[in-house]
């Protein structure tokens, strides 16, 4: 009787079984990163009209909190309403296509809608109020903005990102007067990290790694 | 317990006028020559259809919710957990036996180990499938798995249920190699005999290129051995480690130390009780008269007496070390399992785990088969009650009379129960259609050593 | 992710939440099935505003001062909006009628803000119709009415008590002086109008002070429940129960069907309403205010206790007659308490706070035959339900019928508007400019906190319409106050006004009066009665107004601890007497109407009496409120309006009703430790005395230092009244799903806070206590969750991280005080976009499948910690209030760091009376009770 499995196929057998696996093992990981955030890092997404931070931030030097007002007081930094923008916008560039959106909600009253670009999920109640507080500086979450010509998430909002400055904040902080500084320097030395802490009195740091200081 | 069964060894021979040839035709010719008959088509269908509403129950529960379960606060535990523990208990009659029989050369187990290790394979599967059913968010289980993440978070290594995840899979792994690594011999004899091409490859394919050398089964041998010597201790882990589920927990009737050992004993018990409820059908139906003797059942009984009489240690203890703790809740838990709303289920296990199995002490009874398999059926009904009774009735009454509730399983609690018995029913008959039940290689190396003796 | 609540209406979080999980799960699934390819979560919008509104600072709340309203009288309540969006109710510690507390009624009064089965538009004849349509109609009626001089014209209110409606209905009837303006409450106070008319001649309001009353008597006067003054009178009665050898005052009730203030009494006696007015004549005598009666003392040893403390007490002794009482024994009782002399002191007489209060039933009937006499040309009924809840054999619907011109005013079509030519949405209190006064008679501006939601009027723009002024409700309102403000300073004033929410010394002022009785009133004693009927306002949906709240309809009622149902409650000897037993359906019989109800069997009811409730067996309340309980009020006739006699048949049917607490007794644990006040003047350690009640000393245990807050909280079990304003406020707060009368029947109702009620194995005590998570130290949950979604926190805080949740239910299981509460199923509700918007944002919306439980109410810890961070300081006592703490009318909860030498809760906790539930197993709960103290009369205490 003739053999069952020559040794062409029993190599081609041990050969399959392996792709198989390695099949599985890449659609497991393509299927993860298919459910990260909506707007990839460094993507700018679509929005409805081109707005530059870079032009308004390092062009014109405007500070962050004439927009976002409430940055200092408020968990939410806050988003300019058209009457904001149009402040300037009722003299600069009224004619450009590009102020069409802008112009029409102040005509219509119809609200902009923007893409939001750092999305986080809802069960995390992130407070701007209490990082400026406490001296982190816009660019150490939302990169430098003011090179920005569209606006992208800079960094990936993962929990483990989270956590890496959480779980020693020390080389994050700046003086309070450099907070909204895009070109604010880091603690550079251990001296200078400590010295933040103390002034910023985040000493016992446990709290900072409590579930409950992020989700409620 | 070797001692009880020694003298036993005789009768469990296999007939003296087979020779190795006839050994192999007998088992072979179950699989490959003999046509299915009406009954396993009966089965078959039947089981089939428990398997389907299993289905069914289970998409709707993942739709749902638990709610559609009688789970409620207090009793927040409900089919789920028990089944899970029923099942576990059941998968361990399998590794016993061929471990540590094995072990102990307790030869009267060659011809009911292999489907025994089918048993145990089939079952613990089947239980390992609740827990993921009990979540309330079955689809983020892997959680409970330590695997690096961007959460950077880790399993709470005190909670019992993650020592659970690697005992069961501990268990499923090492119990899937032992019976896998005992029928490559055996599936290689199939793919030898196989007429078909079909059969040909899908038995060489699983037979893993076997060809009988004595340098295979040298390896084979060994590696057999050590798979025996892994699985034995896991007989007493696993189901120890299940017990501590409960006993670690504070709840009056979870909180107590006789629970590992409590447990293992009832684990045996109602495996051995499972072997019985299969090998006797088995036996019937596949004129296995010579192969699977009284002797064997008598055995299996005799166990079945043994650990029996374990259980109602068991049971003594809870109530004794109730009372002796003092402790007001404990004392309650016993007054309400005696005489509260789930009475009769207490003692109706009582009367199916103790009463009952006493009976073996004749031996009359040891070796009639029809009364062994209602036997049989009773203790296994009887210990699904006893996990049913630990689970539900300690939760419903516990320190706060204000949050005592009670639990009423819903029809979906008993689909998934059934469903659950239908799926092990189906796969064990096509486990006895499409592979050995008995281990022809083991029975022929018996022969051979009972030759030798002869000569 | 606070930027999601930018926008109120446009994008929602929980939208959002739901949106994410959803698509998670369907991809999990696929994963599991192909790993297949799935999209991640869909990109998220900020909506800014278009004219960014001053003051509004996106992802803070704001409070603004209000008032809501019960039987016409006002209670001032603080609103918080999140961006416009009410969500929460607190008190106003500056209105008499709150001090800070609320009432469940103003705790859910969000829900019913926001509850999608509101009125939407007006009806004519049932037929969808606009307003423009109603003004022509309306026009053509009033120019009839101006031929007339108003005949015909039929104006149907409840109390009122807004100055402005008073003084738009005083315009309307200078206009039309031959208006007709009648008043119906099913829940009125006409005998306690006529009481003081028999006592005095005049009609008057009385007010009183408990803190000031030494030993008080309660003539099935259940004061602190469900009433307009409840909070009020609960917060002064809690101020004299702490136990002080000297300063603790003695309450003694007599009750029909067991009320708060009688669980709390120090001596109670459960007697049939007859009995109790027959008892309350024997006291007449007993002090010399009325003649002698013949027949014995329906509880003698009582009597002779109580007699000796009033009279021992004299100026500091006060006897509250219940609203049921009829009208002699409230001018009896005005003649004792005179007597007693504590006019002024505890009690003091003022004009009624209400504009021309009349006798409810007499008005109504009145209304009924007019209506049948077809004298009625035009009925404008601005607020009730007269069709479902009049006087049974007024036949009012057939009546109304009848009329040509009709106009109902409400919040929902409910059955009167069905009778009606017109119904008109009627706008929520907090969608509208108003004004009302509190039981005091103090003054509050209602003022809107958010546009209507559906349209609708309120009922001063309705009575703007038929004065053909064109005014809207704002000036109409700021018009009427313009005048009691004068001139000067105009402005501040109402700013002020609004401001605090009450308007500057509008107390009703007291009036010095003695009563003079006719001998002739207490001739023909009430006649004994074989079965006696008693109607009660429900204690959630009171008359069948809040029928459509689901909070309120799953709000376990205090003592039989029923949700989503009313029923026939009689005492377990009256229930043996008539062979009946919980869930029976019986069928009630009086004056040839029938009703068939489910039969509950309360201990401390009184024997040979069944109590109803009202405000059941609605048809047209909602979804919510339709077809559940039975419709008491077609046993309610003209003559007997709360009292009468009935007939009880069992029907042999069954009837399905779910309770929140299947076991009532303690079964001799020891879980709430009581004393007497002498027992605990020899032994104030009486509640950890024994070693078992000891926290133990020594544990394997680690002890975590706490460094920075350490929170805790204390609840003492003498103040506590079981009103249950706790567990709705926490419903509020903590976006707790309703799950329905099903699922409560399965035991799976979501209360983070849920008050325990345990009736004495011997005497007729009542303890009552809210349990919500205890915040263990050592706590058992925590050890078992495989996923570590319940962990400790540096502040001491047991948090449960729902993200993190996988829904094992081990914790439940492991814990001793089954706090926990598990979703079993999708209970939030994803779709109901209204529904959305009530929630608050502060606080993760749940799905199925994991566990939640009381907080401590962290969002408003972690918002008090940012702020005060922000101000670089600590956070002082006081500032951080948990949801139930806040709503608390008897301020039984005291919550704060136990670090702060200074907080509140460190004294609470230093109380000898202080223990912790089940300390013998080593929890260390945060969240511990103070013993309750009680002060019966020590000569029969001493066994």
């Amino acid at each position: 009787m003739a053999q069952v499995f020559d040794r062409g196929l029993v190599l081609a057998l041990k050969i399959g079984t392996l792709v198989a696996i390695a099949l599985t093992a890449t659609l497991l990981v393509s299927w993860r990163w298919s459910i990260d955030y909506p707007n990839a890092q460094g993507a700018p997404p679509q929005q409805p009209l081109p707005f530059s931070h870079q032009h308004h931030v390092r062009d014109d030097g405007i500070d962050c909190r004439y927009c976002h007002s409430g940055v200092e007081k408020s968990a939410f930094a806050g988003m300019p309403g058209s009457n904001v923008c149009l402040t300037c916008h009722s003299q600069l560039f009224r004619d450009s296509p590009a102020f069409a959106p802008l112009h029409a909600s102040a005509r219509t009253g119809r609200r902009l809608q923007w893409t939001r670009v750092n999305d986080l999920p809802d069960f995390v109640y992130f407070d701007h109020s209490a990082h400026v507080s406490h001296g982190v500086p816009c660019k150490e979450c939302h990169g430098r903005i003011d090179q920005m010509p569209l606006t992208a998430r800079a960094r990936s909002l993962e929990m483990q990102w989270c956590l890496s400055c959480h779980r020693n904040p020390g080389g994050h902080l700046v003086s309070p007067a450099a907070v909204f500084d895009m070109n604010a320097q880091l603690p550079a030395s251990r001296a200078e990290r400590r010295a933040q802490l103390a002034h910023y009195d985040v000493l016992s740091r446990k709290w900072l790694t409590d579930c409950s200081t992020c989700h409620r | 317990m070797a001692k009880s069964v020694a003298p036993a060894l005789e009768p469990t021979q296999p007939p003296a006028r087979q020779t190795y040839a006839s050994v192999s035709d007998r088992i072979a010719d179950l699989v490959l020559k003999r046509r299915s008959r009406w009954p396993w088509f009966l089965g078959f269908t039947l089981a089939l259809l428990c398997m389907l509403a299993f289905c069914v129950a289970c998409a709707v529960l993942f739709w749902k919710g638990p709610g559609i379960w009688g789970v409620n606060i207090p009793v927040a535990w409900g089919y789920a957990i028990g089944n899970f523990v029923w099942w576990i208990g059941i998968g361990h009659a399998g590794t016993f036996i061929s471990a540590i029989l094995l072990l102990l050369r307790q030869h009267w187990r060659t011809s009911i180990n292999r489907f025994a290790e089918a048993m145990t394979l089939f079952a613990a599967g089947i239980a390992g499938i609740f827990p993921v059913l009990h979540l309330g968010r079955p689809w983020f289980f892997y959680w409970l798995l330590p695997y690096p993440n961007v959460m950077e978070l880790w399993p709470q290594w005190r909670s019992p249920l993650v020592w659970d995840i690697f005992a069961i899979s501990t268990y499923l792994i090492v119990s899937l190699l032992f019976w896998y690594i005992g029928l490559i011999p055996d599936l290689a004899t199939l793919r030898d005999r196989a007429k078909t091409r079909g059969r040909q490859i899908v038995y060489g394919l699983f037979a893993l290129g076997w060809r009988g050398e004595a340098r295979h089964w040298a390896r084979h041998q060994s590696a057999y051995l050590l798979i025996a010597g892994l699985a034995t201790p896991l007989v007493v882990s696993v189901h120890s480690v299940v017990s501590l589920d409960f006993a670690i927990g504070n709840t009056p009737g979870y909180h107590s130390t006789i629970f590992p050992p409590y447990f293992v004993a009832g684990a045996l018990f109602s495996g051995f009780a499972m072997v019985l409820t299969l090998a006797i059908p088995l036996r019937h139906f596949f004129r296995l008269h010579d192969l699977i003797t009284l002797q064997h059942l008598e055995n299996a009984a005799k166990v079945l007496l043994a650990t029996g009489w374990l259980v109602a240690y068991g049971y003594l203890c809870e109530i004794f070390m109730a009372y002796y703790s003092g402790d007001r809740f404990e004392m309650y838990v016993v007054k309400d399992r005696l005489a509260g709303p789930y009475a009769p289920v207490y003692w109706a296990l009582l009367v199916c785990n103790v009463l009952v199995p006493q009976v073996l002490w004749w031996r009359k009874a040891r070796r009639n088969v029809a009364l062994l398999f209602v036997l049989s059926l009773v203790v296994n009904m009887g210990m699904w009650m006893e996990r049913f009774l630990i689970v539900v009735s300690s939760l419903h009454r516990d320190f706060l009379p204000s949050s005592w509730g009670m639990f009423h399983p819903t029809g979906w609690d008993w689909t998934h129960l059934i469903g659950s018995i239908g799926t092990f029913a189906l796969l064990f008959l096509l486990f006895v259609r499409f592979l050995p039940a008995i281990s022809i290689y083991e029975i022929r190396e018996q022969l051979h050593e009972q030759r030798k003796e002869g000569a | 992710m606070h930027d999601r609540k930018y926008d109120a209406g446009a994008d929602d979080l929980d939208a959002f939440a739901q949106e994410r999980r959803r698509v998670l799960k369907l991809m999990a699934a696929a994963a599991a099935m192909a790993g297949g390819a799935c999209s991640g979560p869909p990109p998220e919008k900020i909506v800014p505003y278009v004219d960014t509104p001053e003051q509004s600072l996106p992802g803070k709340p704001l409070f603004y001062a209000t008032a809501t309203r019960l039987s016409g009288y006002g209670t001032g309540v603080l609103v918080e909006a999140n961006e416009g969006r009410p969500t929460k109710v607190e008190g106003n510690p500056l209105h008499p009628a709150s001090l800070g507390a609320t009432d469940v009624f103003s705790q859910a009064a969000v829900l019913q803000l926001w509850d999608p089965a509101r009125s939407q538009t007006p009806l004519r004849d049932g037929r969808v119709a606009t307003w423009d349509e109603f003004l022509l109609d309306t026009e053509n009626g009033l120019r009839e009415l101006d031929a007339s001089r108003g005949d015909g014209l039929f104006v149907l209110t409840g109390a009122v008590c807004s100055p402005t409606l008073q003084s738009q209905l005083e315009a309307l009837h200078s206009r039309y002086p031959g208006m007709r303006w009648h008043q119906y409450d099913p829940l009125h106070r006409d005998n306690e109008l006529r009481g003081s008319e028999l006592a005095f001649g005049r009609a008057v309001d009385t007010r009183y002070s408990f803190d000031r009353a030494r030993v008080v008597l309660s003539l099935d006067a259940d004061v602190v429940s469900a009433a307009p003054h409840s909070v009020r009178y609960a917060h002064d009665l809690a101020s004299l129960r702490r136990p002080h050898a000297d300063r603790m005052s003695r309450l003694y009730a007599l009750e029909s069907f067991p009320g708060l203030i009688g669980a709390r009494a120090d001596h109670r006696v459960a007697l049939p309403p007859a009995d109790i007015e027959r008892f309350a004549f024997r006291l007449g005598r007993d002090l010399g205010v009325a003649p002698a009666v013949v027949g014995d003392s329906p509880a003698p040893s009582f009597e002779k206790a109580l007699v000796d403390d009033l009279l021992a007490a004299g100026a500091a002794a006060l006897v509250l007659p219940g609203p049921a009482m009829p009208p002699r024994v409230h001018a009896l009782v005005h003649a004792i308490n005179h007597r007693l002399g504590g006019q002024g002191q505890t009690f003091e007489h003022t004009p009624p706070v209400a504009f021309k209060p009349v006798a409810n039933v007499e008005s109504i009937r009145t209304l009924a035959d007019a209506m049948r006499a077809g004298r009625v040309r035009m009925l404008v009924i601005l607020e009730g339900n007269p069709v479902y809840d009049a006087p049974a054999d007024l036949e009012f619907a057939a009546r109304l019928r009848t009329v040509a011109r009709s106009v109902h005013l409400s919040a929902y079509a409910d059955e009167t508007s069905a009778y009606c030519r017109w119904h008109l949405p009627r706008v929520h209190e907090f969608e509208q400019w108003s004004d009302v006064r509190a039981f005091d008679g103090t003054a509050s501006i209602v003022q809107p906190i958010i546009a209507p939601l559906y349209g609708g009027h309120s009922a001063h723009e309705l009575l703007n319409v038929l004065l053909r002024s064109g005014a809207a409700a704002h000036d109409t309102v700021r018009g009427v106050w313009q005048r009691t403000f004068g001139n000067t300073d105009q402005d501040e004033r109402w700013r002020t006004a609004l401001r605090d929410g009450v308007i500057a010394n509008t107390r009703a002022a007291a009036v010095t009066l003695a009563p003079e009785l006719a001998e002739s009133i207490f001739s023909n004693p009430p006649p004994p009665v074989d079965l006696a009927i008693n109607f009660v306002a429900d204690q959630s949906v009171r008359d069948g107004e809040f029928a459509n709240n689901a909070w309120l309809q799953e709000l376990p009622r205090s003592m039989s601890k029923l949700t989503w149902d009313n029923a026939a409650y009689v005492s377990p000897s009256t229930a043996a007497r008539l062979k009946i037993a919980s869930g029976d359906e019986v069928e009630l019989r009086r004056a040839g109407r029938t009703v068939r109800a489910g039969v509950w069997v309360l201990p401390n009811h009184a024997d040979d009496c069944v109590t109803v409730p009202l405000g059941y067996g609605r048809t047209r309340a909602g979804p919510v409120g339709d077809g559940i309980g039975f419709d008491a009020y077609r046993l309610r006739t003209l003559d007997a309006p709360w009292h009468g006699s009935v007939e009880l048949i069992r029907t042999g049917a069954q009837r399905l009703l779910v309770t929140t607490q299947h076991h009532s007794r303690m079964e001799g644990r020891d879980l709430v430790r009581t004393a007497t006040l002498a027992q605990f003047a020899r032994n104030p350690q009486f509640a950890t005395d024994e070693e078992i009640e000891k926290v133990p000393e020594h544990t394997l245990y680690p002890d975590r230092p706490y460094d920075g807050y350490k929170w805790g909280m204390a609840i003492d079990l003498n103040a506590c009244i079981g009103c249950n304003a706790c567990t709705i406020a926490c419903q509020a707060e903590n976006n707790i799903p309703v799950v329905g009368k099903e699922q409560v029947l399965r035991g799976r109702e979501m209360h983070w806070i849920r008050v325990d009620r345990y009736f004495h194995d011997h005497d007729s005590g009542v303890d009552f206590q809210p349990v919500p998570c205890m915040h263990c130290e050592h706590a058992p949950c925590e050890e078992v969750c495989p996923v570590g979604a319940t962990v400790h926190d540096s502040q001491g805080l047991n948090v449960q991280v729902y993200n993190r949740c996988v829904g094992t239910r081990f914790c439940s299981n492991n814990c001793p005080y089954k706090v926990r509460r598990f979703n079993f199923l999708q209970y939030v509700d994803r779709t109901q976009e209204s529904l959305k918007a009530l929630r608050n944002p502060d606080v993760t919306v749940r799905e199925r499948g994991v566990m939640e439980k009381c907080s401590y109410c962290i969002q408003r810890i972690q918002r008090g910690r940012i702020e005060a961070e922000r101000l670089g300081r600590k956070l002082r006592d006081g500032e951080v209030v948990t949801a139930c703490q806040a709503a608390c009318p008897a301020q039984a909860i005291s919550f704060g760091d136990l670090n702060d030498p200074g907080s509140a809760v460190r004294a609470a906790k230093a109380s000898p009376r202080n223990y912790a539930l089940l300390a013998e197993l080593n929890t260390r709960p945060r969240t511990t009770y103070l013993a309750r103290v009680i002060n019966p009369r020590p000569d029969d205490t001493e066994e």
